[in-house]
């Protein structure tokens, strides 16, 4: 990813990755994971269980379409030359499916079985397994399946799906090119016909390669494959001699393909080559495997290192040689033979003598009598290029009575070169390297004699490659588009992979195969193949099996797709990359994470318990499946740590969530579980999370151990962990547990930290966003804002606020974009049924197998079609697939339906999608009803098809005598007014109105104050030493100039009426009479906190204590220099009975003034009192650099706070220090109360503005997590300290968040309200008050002009409470009147028809 | 430089789908902005989704 251009105009460009699954088809129903061979570890439950390649992340995940993990091609695959799904077969194999296993290889490759005892496999060189171990034993698999085959006595033929065609096409030759062209042709529909010199078909597979490597029936068999499909072979049938080109053309032949091989020798060029007794090695192995009669003496010598001389050699010795001796040029490690064979023939006690080279026959009676070679000092010169140096000196004589020469072979071009066919230089066929067409253009050329010796993969290639070129011939297509595809491969990591040895094949010991021609190698039984298959290491995760695709029955899935670069064009940049949970790994020495199984990280844990996990929620100990009795929790595992992990920051979440674990595995465990958190400080600072920590502590019985872990040892008996800590008190302690978990922090992942860098944008030293603190959220590249956790480490609602925070910051930047990229729906005018008789159209879903595997389909329609007032019914494959949303279109404006039941699957999911296809076609949304047939039916009774059915039969009736009664409902539409009232003129007020100014709206700033900037003026330098005060000025000046924010000073708030979009509230300005109504769309409540005014400690007193911002201010005028001696006292005002919450800031307040005494007098000892340092955050590093300073913090308890006592020569304070178990007194020239947060005015405002606070008087939002700024009443935002303590950059934050919440409200002219509300009948209402009283959002209200009950559906949510309550029922609530519930109760009892 | 090389786009890119980069594409949707969420998995919810509860009320996180 990349960005160019400028804030309003960037161009961005993406790489998209393929899915490999078409979401618009995919209905995720899982047949394909179903039948996906390929596990792998599951990223989503921390690797603690296996998924498929082909997956869906989560069972909720959206997009709900599958996906296919690749990791490009597996090295076998992309090695292969005929490029077979090697990883594919072998999968299926590991998974007992054979059938599927040979089908996918001969999808590519006709021979399992021949190729599997020939190949020279260079698959398994490229093996990954051979990193680990040894390569996986492929060639020995995919014999397995050409056994298995031939066991079943039943060989799997192709089916041919193309349709038949006219054309013919002959191949010359049958051997593996021949054959391979006329399989691929066969299923393209041609007629193949294969003429075939011999007698027998196979070419060098017959006549080269010996019985003992490959059995002819074997052979026999694979090519009767390509008979069965329909081609006609013709034996005995010379090419040049019997039919010629001429003839073929006559005979109607469309193109032909040359692949006749080499089966002529070659010669050595020595004299009396040509005397009895020297015989070429093609001819003898030809001879041998015809059976004639070979004349062979005892003594016998074979020319040549390759794999020929090989097979010769042996052949030799089967034949009856005594002796048998094989001279090649080269050293025994440039033999070009395979070294399997090589030992092969050694074992077979053939002589090897490697180095020389012939140089004269010794005749003896006109026959061979011995031989003389000369010593090769070398065959190849420095490029690389045969050129063989001999040394004369150097000769040696052998006796013998044979030679067999087998140095190369070559074409036999008899009757090709007369009819015109063009000849290469080395004396082969000539063509063209990729088309493989000769001049000739009707004719092709490959195998052999096009491209010299090798092996049958390759002739089985270029087989596949002329059956291509012909294809493309035939139908006038271009030859070479698209084939210059090359192939890569890529390797998993094999670290930490276990050893798994490779299973040889058992063969003929030598003794056994002497003298005949039994086939050596056994191959694999079954479980043989299938350990040795599972030893796969899946290189390319998915192993293109292409199970999926026969399985998907939608046509969703799409191996072909490719990645994309996509260019977008946007005005503004957020980036929302997050932070991932620190891996402790590099710390495991200590921990022994992965070392031993029971001790996981906090993510692992936390899927443990979660019920879609890989216990599916039961809490058991990984080695042993026990239920745990003992855990415990440690904390600060990858934070606040300098010498370990590096991450000397505070991950700011960690406390809070072990204590959730804590709380929920003693759910979990049913309360008989010891849980304890060892912990440097516990910093549950967030709004009312202290109440969560006493909870835990105090009621739920967690165990809270505040120590230095020292290390982990495992108790070798039963895994269990002992846990060796220094107490508070400096004690070493061991205790042991059953379970360990790591509270790891968060940190940014390193792909992040390069997209940083490519979109330069920087980062702060612990690689989060580099920001000033007074525009947080803004990045150092303009236009590019920043949120969550990458901005810095913070919790989920924190991070929330931030998304919406950069949100109307983006959005801030183009405000005068707004709605020009965005598409409006159009829906048609809405039908007028009224009048009409119900017309009801039936769609019933097959949902693939979901529901037609157990429902009948077919019979359900029927039967649907039957139902009163059903004019239309249909079935679906997907009913919810875009297709079928175009047909119920169509079929809605057809029949003039006017009422449409869909029977499949959960309204929940699908419902919302089938109204707006109603809509589109000007049927009102509220004519549609669905019956769940699948999640209430098919996936519950999918063992009773009979009950299953008939239960579907039921809930269609009711759905469709439910549908008869619907009513068309249009929600009411409110128009919004677009202005925006502000309460509270702070820092957090008064960014919010410029936000909404920004963004193109007024607003009403009302302060209760005569002076803009509330708390602000009262605070000096933020802890990073940013001015406050000269920022608060700034913004004062900004709003007041703004000429869309109204700044009403001296304020007060007497009034307030209305509902979203439409508030009215009185200000009385000034003390004025009159006051002044203003008319808003929304409210953004910011109305700020101060401090507490501390009863405890003498303040108020003594003159010598103050409170933080009071020293804040000391210092600002007089400075350190003349104290000696400052204490610090945390936590006055928080955490206690009366306030049991934490204020949050106290604790910084502290350092930043404890290093502002520093800085200016290094000589005053400072002395911070505390309970829990709470530096949470980046904040750590200013309690780091204290420490460093010298600032001294001692920890006292909650119920042994220090003594306070005034004395003349300073305050002296008395703490028991914890390290040394005693108290100690400390003078102080002045005592500083960390005085906690008071929220300042909430009451009166919540009481006239009717919102509702907690017990502390902070405003409560909606929710907590997820909608952390807007509260209970639409329409109103909250933002700055009047929803909880907090730093100046969170509340400056919150408010960009609490205005770009109010946008989404204010940017729309009109909400349209949901159309299900309840509605009284006043003629009949007896005004008894039950719904008043029953209402659980208080809407209902008697209006005492009118003496009649009204019900706002403005405010009404519609759910149903007031309809049910009623006595004498005259509330009905719209779209569930009591006849539309009532009728579907009657027709169920009634029973079918 | 014409006035259309200047004109702004209505478009933002939002990275990353987590709980994050979904509240923010869906204010900036519902705010009047197209918008381009851009995630590197195949589903959106980033580690959120991998939670059981949430702390302080110990909600599913789902």
């Amino acid at each position: 990813m990349g960005i160019d251009g400028e804030p309003g105009n960037f161009t961005a460009r993406i790489h998209q990755a393929p899915r490999y699954v078409d979401m618009t088809k995919c209905t995720s129903c899982g047949e394909c994971a179903k039948v996906c061979p390929v596990s792998r570890p599951n990223e989503y439950n921390e690797l603690l269980d296996f998924r498929k390649a082909i997956f869906k992340q989560y069972p909720q995940a959206i997009p709900g379409a599958f996906g296919i993990t690749k990791r490009g091609t597996a090295p076998c695959k992309a090695t292969c030359p005929a490029h077979v799904s090697i990883q594919g077969f072998v999968a299926l194999m590991g998974d007992g499916r054979y059938d599927e296993a040979l089908k996918l290889f001969k999808e590519d490759h006709p021979f399992p079985g021949i190729c599997g005892r020939v190949c020279h496999h260079p698959c398994e060189g490229e093996c990954t397994r051979a990193q680990v171990d040894q390569p996986l034993a492929v060639r020995e698999l995919h014999r397995f399946l050409g056994d298995y085959e031939r066991e079943k006595g039943q060989y799997y033929i192709p089916k041919i799906e193309a349709e038949k065609r006219s054309e013919k096409v002959a191949v010359i030759g049958s051997g593996p090119a021949g054959v391979t062209a006329a399989y691929e042709l066969l299923k393209q529909g041609y007629q193949v016909t294969i003429f075939e010199k011999q007698d027998e078909p196979g070419g060098m597979m017959r006549y080269g390669i010996p019985a003992y490597r490959l059995p002819r029936d074997i052979l026999a068999d694979e090519i009767k494959v390509v008979q069965d499909m329909g081609a006609d072979i013709k034996c005995g049938v010379t090419f040049g001699r019997d039919i010629t080109l001429d003839s073929l053309k006559q005979d109607g032949y469309s193109a032909v393909f040359l692949a006749i091989g080499l089966h002529n020798g070659r010669k050595l060029g020595v004299d009396n080559e040509d005397i009895k007794g020297v015989v070429q090695g093609v001819d003898f192995l030809r001879d041998a495997a015809m059976g004639k009669k070979v004349e062979l003496g005892r003594e016998v010598v074979v020319i040549g290192g390759g794999n020929v001389a090989i097979d010769v050699a042996q052949t030799a010795k089967r034949l009856g040689a005594e002796n048998v001796t094989l001279i090649c040029l080269e050293r025994r490690e440039e033999m070009p033979a395979w070294e399997y064979e090589i030992v092969e023939a050694i074992e077979d006690e053939i002589k090897i003598v490697n180095s020389f080279g012939p140089r004269s026959f010794h005749l003896e009676q006109g026959r061979v009598a011995g031989i003389e070679f000369r010593s090769c000092k070398r065959v190849f010169d420095e490029n690389g290029r045969f050129n063989p140096q001999f040394d004369d000196n150097v000769c040696e004589s052998f006796h013998c009575d044979t030679v067999i020469v087998a140095i190369g072979q070559s074409a036999d071009l008899d009757g090709i070169r007369e009819q015109g066919i063009a000849i290469s230089r080395p004396g082969g066929l000539e063509a063209d390297s990729v088309t493989l067409q000769t001049p000739i253009d009707w004719v092709f050329a490959g195998g052999d004699a096009f491209y010299g010796p090798k092996s049958v993969v390759d002739a089985v290639a270029c087989g596949k490659e002329a059956a291509i070129s012909i294809h493309r011939y035939i139908n006038g297509m271009d030859l070479r588009e698209g084939r210059d595809k090359t192939w890569e491969f890529v390797r998993p990591d094999i670290e930490g992979e276990a050893i798994k040895e490779r299973l040889m094949v058992e063969c003929l010991a030598p003794q056994v195969r002497c003298g005949n021609f039994l086939e050596v190698s056994k191959g694999y039984d079954e479980e043989q193949a299938r350990q040795e298959a599972i030893r796969c290491l899946s290189c390319g995760v998915c192993s293109e099996c292409y199970q999926c695709v026969e399985a998907c029955l939608a046509k969703a899935i799409d191996h072909s797709q490719v990645a994309e670069e996509k260019e977008l064009s946007v005005g503004s940049v957020v980036l929302a990359t997050g932070a991932k949970p620190y891996d402790p790994t590099p710390l495991s020495e200590i921990y022994l994470y992965k070392k031993n199984p029971n001790v996981l990280t906090s993510l692992e844990f936390e899927r443990m318990l979660s019920s879609g996990g890989p216990t599916m929620g039961h809490l058991v100990r990984p080695s042993d499946h026990q239920e745990p009795k003992k855990v415990a929790w440690l904390q600060c595992i990858g934070s606040r740590d300098n010498n370990k992990c590096g991450h000397t920051y505070c991950s700011s979440v960690c406390c809070m969530y072990a204590i959730k674990d804590a709380m929920i595995a003693k759910e979990h465990a049913g309360g008989d579980l010891d849980a304890a958190i060892f912990y440097m400080d516990i910093r549950s600072f967030g709004k009312d999370y202290e109440e969560y920590y006493d909870r835990a502590r105090n009621r739920e019985g967690i165990r809270f151990v505040k120590a230095r872990i020292h290390s982990v040892i495992e108790n070798p008996e039963n895994r269990n962990l002992i846990l060796r800590f220094a107490d508070e008190n400096g004690q070493i302690l061991d205790e042991e547990f059953d379970m360990l978990v790591l509270s790891v922090g968060l940190e940014v992942p390193a792909a992040t930290l390069e997209l940083a860098d490519r979109l330069g944008v920087h980062l702060n030293k612990h690689n989060f966003i580099d920001s000033h603190p007074f525009s947080p959220l803004t990045t150092t590249r303009p236009g590019i804002f920043a949120c969550g956790t990458f901005q810095g480490p913070k919790d989920i609602p924190s991070s929330v606020t931030e998304a919406s925070a950069a949100a109307g910051l983006a959005g801030c930047q183009i405000a005068a974009a707004r709605d020009t990229d965005t598409k409006v729906r159009e829906i048609p005018e809405e039908i007028d049924i009224s009048g009409q008789n119900p017309r009801v159209g039936v769609f019933v879903c097959n949902c693939g197998t979901n529901i037609a595997g157990v429902v009948d389909v077919p019979g359900l329609q029927e039967y649907a079609a039957t139902l009163p007032g059903v004019v239309f019914t249909d079935n679906n494959l997907f009913t919810c697939s875009q297709d079928t949303q175009a047909k119920i279109k169509d079929k809605i404006i057809e029949h003039g339906l006017n009422r449409v039941v869909v029977a499949s699957c959960s309204p929940k999911t699908h419902a919302p999608m089938f109204m707006e296809t109603l809509e589109a076609c000007g049927l009102n949304r509220y004519l549609f009803e669905m019956a769940n047939i699948r999640n209430q039916d098919s996936w519950v009774h999918a063992y009773n098809h009979e009950l299953a059915t008939e239960k579907a039969r039921d809930l269609v009736r009711m759905a469709v005598s439910r549908a008869v009664r619907l009513k068309p409902l249009h929600g009411k539409v409110i128009p919004v007014n677009k202005r925006a009232l502000v309460v509270g003129g702070g820092v957090a007020g008064m960014n919010a109105a410029l936000d909404l100014a920004r963004q193109g709206f007024e607003s009403t700033l009302v302060e209760k104050q005569a002076q803009l900037g509330g708390m602000g003026r009262k605070l000096h330098h933020t802890i990073e030493g940013a001015d406050i005060r000269a920022y608060v000025d700034k913004l004062a000046a900004q709003v007041t100039l703004d000429e869309k924010i109204t700044v009403l000073n001296d304020a007060e708030i007497v009034g307030f009426e209305g509902f979203q979009g439409n508030f009215k509230t009185a200000v009385r300005v000034g003390g004025q009479e009159q006051p002044q109504e203003i008319q808003h769309g929304v409210i953004i409540v910011a109305t700020g906190a101060g401090e507490y005014t501390p009863k405890e400690y003498l303040y108020g007193e003594d003159d010598r204590v103050l409170t933080q911002i009071q020293l804040g201010d000391r210092l600002g005028e007089k400075g350190a220099a003349a104290l000696d001696s400052v204490v610090m006292i945390q936590c006055v005002g928080s955490r206690n009975d009366e306030r049991p919450n934490c204020s949050r800031i106290c604790c910084q307040s502290a350092v930043k003034n404890a290093l502002a005494i520093k800085k200016n007098s290094p000589d005053t000892q400072v002395f911070i009192l505390y309970r829990d340092m709470r530096m949470y955050g980046l904040l750590e590093d200013y309690y780091t650099e204290a420490r460093k300073q010298g600032v001294i913090f001692v920890r006292y308890q909650k119920d042994n706070p220090p003594a306070v006592k005034a004395a003349d020569d300073g305050i002296l304070v008395t703490v028991r220090d914890h390290v040394l178990q005693r108290d100690i007194e400390i003078r102080a020239d002045i005592l500083a109360l960390s005085a906690g947060v008071l929220p300042s005015g909430s009451e009166e405002v919540g009481r006239k503005l009717k919102l509702n606070t907690n017990a502390e008087g902070y405003f409560l939002e909606a929710h907590v997590k997820l909608r952390p700024v807007d509260m209970g009443s639409d329409g109103v935002f909250l933002c700055g300290t009047a929803h909880g303590p907090k730093l100046i950059s969170e509340a400056i934050v919150q408010a960009n968040a609490a205005a770009a919440r109010a946008v989404t409200f204010l940017s729309k002219d009109r909400i349209k309200l949901s159309a299900i509300k309840a509605e009284v009948d006043p003629d009949h209402c007896v005004k008894c008050l039950t719904c008043v009283r029953s209402c659980p959002f208080e809407v209902p209200r008697f209006n005492v002009e009118q003496g009649e009950i009204q019900i706002d559906p403005a405010l009404c949510q519609g759910c149903g409470v007031c309809a049910c309550v009623c006595p004498r029922q005259t509330i009905k609530l719209n779209n569930y009147e009591d006849d539309q519930i009532t009728c579907e109760i009657e027709t169920l009892l009634a029973g079918g028809m | 430089m014409g006035f259309e090389a200047n004109k702004q786009s209505g478009s933002v890119m939002v990275v990353g789908a987590g709980i994050a980069g979904m509240q923010a594409s869906l204010d900036l949707a519902e705010s009047g902005y197209y918008v381009y969420l851009v995630e590197k998995s195949a589903a959106i919810g980033g580690v959120m989704s991998q939670l059981d509860k949430t702390f302080p009320t110990n909600d599913c996180a789902m």
